[in-house]
Formats: C-alpha cells, structure tokens, sequence
C-alpha cells in the first residue's frame, strides 16, 4: 500500500472523470472485433485441421482452386485500406469533399472484390455441400464475403451522415470504428487468401 | 477531509431517496438503468431455474425404478438435453451476469455501465432465447434429445425431416445466447476497464469485479468457438453441409473441440463470479480482512487463461492420442494450483475471525465445503486413468452437480441474500433463510453425494433405466432431490412476502466496506451524488484506515 496519498491528485482526477463516450466506444469495438476474430480463427483451425487429416481432400474431379483471379482481388482489397485512411486523413483536416470521394473509392473497391467473389463462386464446379472442403470454402470466403457487405454497408452510412450539417464536427468515432472494421476484414482475406488459395 | 471509522460506518451520503424504482412496473419495462436490469436477470434466471427444476424432478422420479415407466424415452430425453442447458445458459450464466450487472458498477463507483443500451438489448434477449428453447418441446419429433453438449453424429438425427425441428430451435437458441454474451462481455470489460472510480487502480478493485473481469475475458476469447461450431452443426443440419457427419465424410470429432474448446472454460465464467461472491462475504461476516488480496486477485486471471488449454479433458475417450492425454491432464491438474490458492485465503480469512452465522454466511461456508469435495472428485478426474474408467457414469454427474449446485447455486444464494437489503431496501427473515439454507444443504449432498459410488458401479448417466443393484442409491438420491426441490419454497416465500412487507433495510446493514454500501438502499438511479475517491485498499476490516473521499469534503 503507497504510504503517502496525493489527494490532490486524486480530486483533480475526479473533475477529470467525465463521461469519455467516444473512448469507451472506440474501446468496446476493438474488443469485439478481438472476440469477432476468435470465430475466425476457430473456422481458420477447422480448415487447417480439416484439409490435414480428410482423406480425399479434394472432392472428384475438383483439381483445386485458380489463384489469379483472387489475387487481383487481394489487391484491390488491400489498397482499399489505405484508401480509407485517406479518408479518414482528409476528414481530420475537415475536407469534407475528399472524404467523401475516397470513401466513394473504399465502397468501389469493396463492390468490386464482392461481384469478383460472386464470379468465382458461379464458376466453380464444386458446391456447399460436396463433401468438407466444399463446406469450409463457402463458409470461409462467404463469412468474410458478409463483413466485406458489412463493411460497405457501414461506409455508406457514415457517407450519408457526412451530409448532415455539423455531423463531424467533434467525434469521428463511425468514421473511426468503420476504417478500423474495415482494416480488419483486410487482414482477415490475407490469411484466409493464404490458407486457401496459396496453401493447396 | 474526514477520516471514516471502519467499525460502524455511517457513511456521508446515506439518504433517502425517491428516484429509485418504487414500482413493479419498472421491472417489466424497457429500462437501462443496470440496478433495473440486473433484477431483470436476476427474477428470469430464476423462473427458468424452477423451470429447469421441474425437469430434474421429472428425471428423479423415473429413476426411482430401474423401470422406464414414468415418462416416454422421448420426453425423458428432452428432459436431460434441456434440464442442463435450461440451468447453464437460462439460470447460472444470466443469474450471475445479473449480479454482476447490479454490482460492478456499484463497486467501482460508475453510474452505469459503459452502454447502457447494449445492456438492455442483451438482457431482453434472455427471454427470447428462453421461449425459443422450450418451443422445442412444441414442435413435431419433440425437443432437442441430444444432451445439452449435443455431439453429432446424434445430434443431426432428423427422423421427421422436417426444416424446424427441436433440435434447430435448439440451436438457435444456443447462437442468440452467445450473441447475448457477448454484448454482455464487450459491456463488461470496457466498463471495469474505463470506467473506475479516480483513485481505483487495479489492484484497489474488489474481488467481485476481478471475477466478473475474467469471467468475461473468457466469454469474449471462448464463446466464439462455440458459435462456430453451432453454426457448422445448424448448416449440417438444416443446409446438409458435411462438417460434422461421418456419413458424409465430416468429422464428429471436430465438433467436440470446437464445444469444450469453449464449453469448459464456460465452467469459470460462471464459478469465478462466484468465487467473487465468497471474496465479498467471507471477509465481512468474519470481520477480518482477506488474506491474501493480491495474490487471489491474479489468481482469477491465472485461472482464465489456463482454463484456455484444459478442454481435451472432456475427449480423453475420443480417441485422443496418449502424448496429447497427458500434456491435458497435466494442464488441467494446474487449475488447482490458482484455485486452491483462493481456497487457501477464505479459509486464512474465516480462521480466527469473529464469525457472524446470517444465512448469507451459511450459504458461503456450505458452498466452500462442497467445492472443496468437488474440486477432490475434480482432480481425481483429470487423471486419465479415472476418467476413462468413469467417463459418461454418475461420478461426473455427482462431480458437476457439487460444482453447479453445491458450490454455484448456493454460492448465488448466499449472494441474493446478502445484497437482498441493498436492492430491496427490505431485510429478509433470517429464520426462514436458515429453514431454506439447511434444507438445501442437506438436499444437496443426499442427492449428489449417492452419485458418485452409483458411478465407480457404472451406472451410466443419461438411461432412464437401469439394472436393479443400482436403486438403492438412485432413492436416496431421489429423495435427496425432492428435498432440494421443496427447498426453494421457504426461499420464494421470504423473498415475496420481506420484498413486499419487510423490515426498512439501513443503507450498510452488514458494517460491510464497499462503495456499493455508502450509498442508500435500494441506490438512487444515478448511483452516487458525487464520485466518489478511493484512497485505500478493499477489505480493510479491522483496520482504521481512511476509506474512501468525497469531492466535498
């Protein structure tokens, strides 16, 4: 136990304890996107697991996966991230008018990684249900698929609020939990691009 | 500034107010106020508690016989599946999220939670999950049979083959829990951590808000395996995706990691609350500090994160290589090393100290003993040697239920009891708590205790019958279990009639020490008037020490 309390310390900390609302949201959300990323690396685990010990790994037929296309997409997708912390950037400076074009990129970015991942899907010649490899690739890419629609969808709501007048004057935490989600999903595709395109 | 005598503390702002909730309305409605929504909790978990009761009374009446005569297989079946998810997810884990929701921010001097909202939504969804899970009882082909951890290739038996089934319901209900959960465990972690009282380190918190911290530090990091492995199952089941059926060459085996992988640390999420529990009685009604605060305080999370590599334990019999065997056993036996510190310090606070007998007391002294015994039969089971003798028998029935009867059911008891006059404002009748505590006390052991020579026999668990040299102990134990279900009348009956009639409760009945106890009984909605400034350590009875400052003084 400390032998000498400055209480004059303590008094001027609690004039200091407001309510920090902006801090505490911006700490709730990385919390939840650490236990969001334990479900990824549960079904991560999984398929690792999975592809390691499933005899017949690759259903007839199925020689295994192109990796081209994707890789584009990979690309896209990661540049994306810096696009939006353009984004961001341009917001702190208060230049609404670049803010709203580099999120218009992010979203542009984001749709077309989207309609590649639909394309890929419609050309494959294995489905949900042949066998577990089918299955953990459609839960995989398709898990993801729906944070990357999250993502977007998240993006056009801070663009839209962007229009309210006074909106961002003071916080920024939507702008700041919406790049931040969708670094995450970024970081999430590369290990999922390696695990499933790369490592075959 | 004022020094504060411990012994007989009246503290500055006891007042009376008349912002807290007066009316039973309030209960009912939509409100985010975190003293509502822990009663909220508190008053649901409870009614499925009877409910989840009501099955295990079902269950001790068939096993009366070794005959299966009572109930349909069926509905026996149901009964087990749902008795022991109804008690986990519907009575133990929202009980103790609903003390944790009245307390913590109490005891670290917040005025709410850091969401005051997510809070709400959460609990609301306790309801939901609850009416979900015994619609499953309503639907053709009956309830979920599978027991409450579900393995396939059982679980994804589907003889009506029909879409919505108990098992899918059931299913659900498991996913809405967890996204319940983990709202709960986002709310909690960003309030304890940003959200304490100027002056409250870590180190200065109490031992409540240390158990509850790494109780949700193991729902955030371990409940999303088990969703995984929920949704992997409902795909298999409803989309006929091939994860977990060997028929289609899945692997059952997966299934089982991905549940205890959460499934077991879920075992201290709900008993670290408790071991709180006993940190915040123990001292108070023996009037002397707790020994050992640091040490228990590190403990809890030494305790959540070994809790993490333990979960093999459960598939010692699945097939599980001997190397991977034994690095779990090793692992699991590790447990007791944080554990048995914590008992080592209640009992080095109990000795010596001038004990108060109140039924809180009671309820923690006989919750300690019976996790003593269970903890005994706990590290006889992670020997693999035992456990492969009597896995799946009524020794691990008999081990679980001193753990979740014995110890947590009357570790929350003694909770309720204790800080019945802070929520209520009304004091309970100590002579019918002591009627319920005996009852209870007894009933437990005459049920559980028979359990566990019923499985060194090898009666298996879950059979609604059996050969006839196992009735014996199967009456006794039914017996036992029908006193412990007559038990919870004395309770519901002080509870109703001092909630509604009972003395005017002090704002510190106890001469406890704790923020939560400075403020009036029931507290005012906003907490406290001023925040409060904690300058010493918790638990300093005895001692005449400064406890905490007000910003007037």
């Amino acid at each position: 136990m400390d032998s000498y309390i400055n209480l004059d310390e303590l008094h001027h900390a609690a004039a200091e304890h407001t309510h920090d609302e902006e801090g505490n949201k911006m700490f709730g959300f990385i919390v939840f996107l650490l236990s969001e990323s334990v479900i990824f690396l549960s079904f991560f685990a999984g398929y690792a697991i999975y592809k390691t010990t499933t005899p017949n790994w690759l259903p007839v037929g199925v020689s295994g996966l192109e990796v081209k296309e994707p890789a584009i997409n990979t690309v896209i997708l990661v540049a994306s991230s810096f696009v939006i912390y353009l984004a961001e950037r341009a917001l702190q400076r208060h230049d609404l008018v670049k803010f709203r074009l580099f999120l218009l990129t992010t979203m542009a970015m984001g749709t077309y990684f989207l309609v590649g991942q639909a394309i890929e899907w419609n050309g494959l010649d294995f489905g949900f249900t042949t066998g577990v490899f089918g299955g953990t690739f459609y839960l995989l890419t398709g898990f993801h698929g729906l944070h990357v629609f999250t993502g977007i969808l998240l993006q056009s709501i801070i663009l839209v609020r962007s229009f309210i007048p006074g909106n961002y004057d003071t916080g920024h935490f939507g702008v700041n939990a919406t790049s931040l989600f969708w670094h995450f999903v970024d970081v999430i595709w590369i290990i999922l691009f390696i695990l499933i395109y790369v490592w075959q | 500034m004022t020094n504060v005598p411990i012994e007989g503390i009246l503290l500055p702002n006891e007042k009376h107010n008349h912002e807290s909730p007066t009316s039973w309305k309030e209960y009912f409605s939509f409100s985010t106020d975190h003293k509502v929504i822990g009663i909220q909790y508190l008053v649901t978990s409870f009614f499925f508690f009877l409910i989840g009761g009501i099955f295990a009374m079902v269950m001790r009446g068939e096993l009366m016989t070794p005959e299966s005569d009572l109930v349909d297989r069926t509905v026996y079946n149901g009964m087990f599946t749902m008795h022991g998810t109804v008690m986990l997810f519907l009575w133990t884990f929202p009980s103790l999220v609903g003390f944790a929701n009245y307390l913590v921010p109490l005891m670290i001097g917040a005025r709410d939670m850091a969401f005051p909202r997510l809070n709400a939504v959460a609990f609301w969804m306790v309801p939901v999950v609850g009416i979900i899970m015994m619609g499953s009882f309503f639907v053709p082909g009956g309830p979920a049979q599978a027991g409450w951890w579900s393995y396939p290739p059982v679980s994804l038996q589907n003889p009506t083959g029909n879409l919505i089934n108990g098992q899918v319901l059931w299913l659900l209900a498991v996913a809405i829990s967890g996204v319940s959960s983990i709202m709960g465990a986002v709310n909690f972690v960003t309030t304890i951590v940003k959200m304490r009282a100027p002056g409250m380190g870590f180190f200065k918190m109490p031992l409540f808000v240390w158990a509850v911290f790494s109780a949700q530090i193991i729902q955030l990091f371990g409940l999303p395996a088990l969703t995984a492995g929920a949704v992997m199952l409902l795909l298999d089941l409803t989309a006929g995706t091939a994860f977990f059926d060997p028929a289609k060459g899945g692997n059952p085996v997966m299934f089982e990691h991905y549940f205890w992988f959460y499934s077991h640390p879920a075992v201290y999420v709900i008993i670290l609350p408790i071991f709180g529990i006993f940190s915040e009685i123990f001292p108070v009604y023996s009037r002397k500090p707790l020994f050992g605060y640091k040490v228990v305080a590190v403990s809890s999370i030494l305790i959540a994160v070994v809790s993490g590599i333990v979960w093999v334990h459960h598939m010692y019999v699945s097939g599980t290589p001997s190397w991977m065997r034994l690095i779990f056993m090793l692992t699991t036996m590790f447990v007791s090393v944080p554990t048995g510190i914590k008992v080592f310090a209640w009992v080095a606070t109990i000795w010596g100290g001038k004990l108060r007998l109140n039924t809180p007391m009671l309820f923690a002294l006989g919750g300690l003993i019976m996790f003593v015994f269970a903890g005994i039969t706990g590290i006889m089971l992670s020997s693999v040697p035992v456990d492969v003798h009597v896995n799946n028998t009524y020794f691990v029935v008999g081990h679980f239920h001193y753990v979740l009867y014995g110890t947590v059911t009357m570790g929350l008891y003694a909770a309720i009891y204790h800080w019945f006059p802070k929520m209520t404002g009304r004091m309970y009748s100590e002579s019918w708590g002591k009627i319920h505590f005996w009852l209870a006390f007894i009933g437990t052991n005459l049920n559980f205790l028979p359990m566990h020579p019923l499985g060194l026999q090898g009666m298996l668990r879950r059979v609604a019958s059996y050969a006839p040299e196992y009735q014996f102990w199967n009456i006794i134990a039914s017996l036992g279990g029908f006193l412990l279900g007559m038990s919870t009348l004395p309770f519901i009956f002080n509870m109703v009639i001092s909630w509604m009639q009972g003395e005017k409760a002090p704002a510190n009945p106890w001469r406890a020490i704790g923020l939560e106890w400075m403020v009036s009984s029931p507290p005012p909605v906003e907490n406290f008037e001023e925040t409060p400034i904690i300058i010493s350590e918790p638990y300093g009875y005895g001692k005449s020490e400064p406890l905490t400052a007000n910003l007037s003084e």
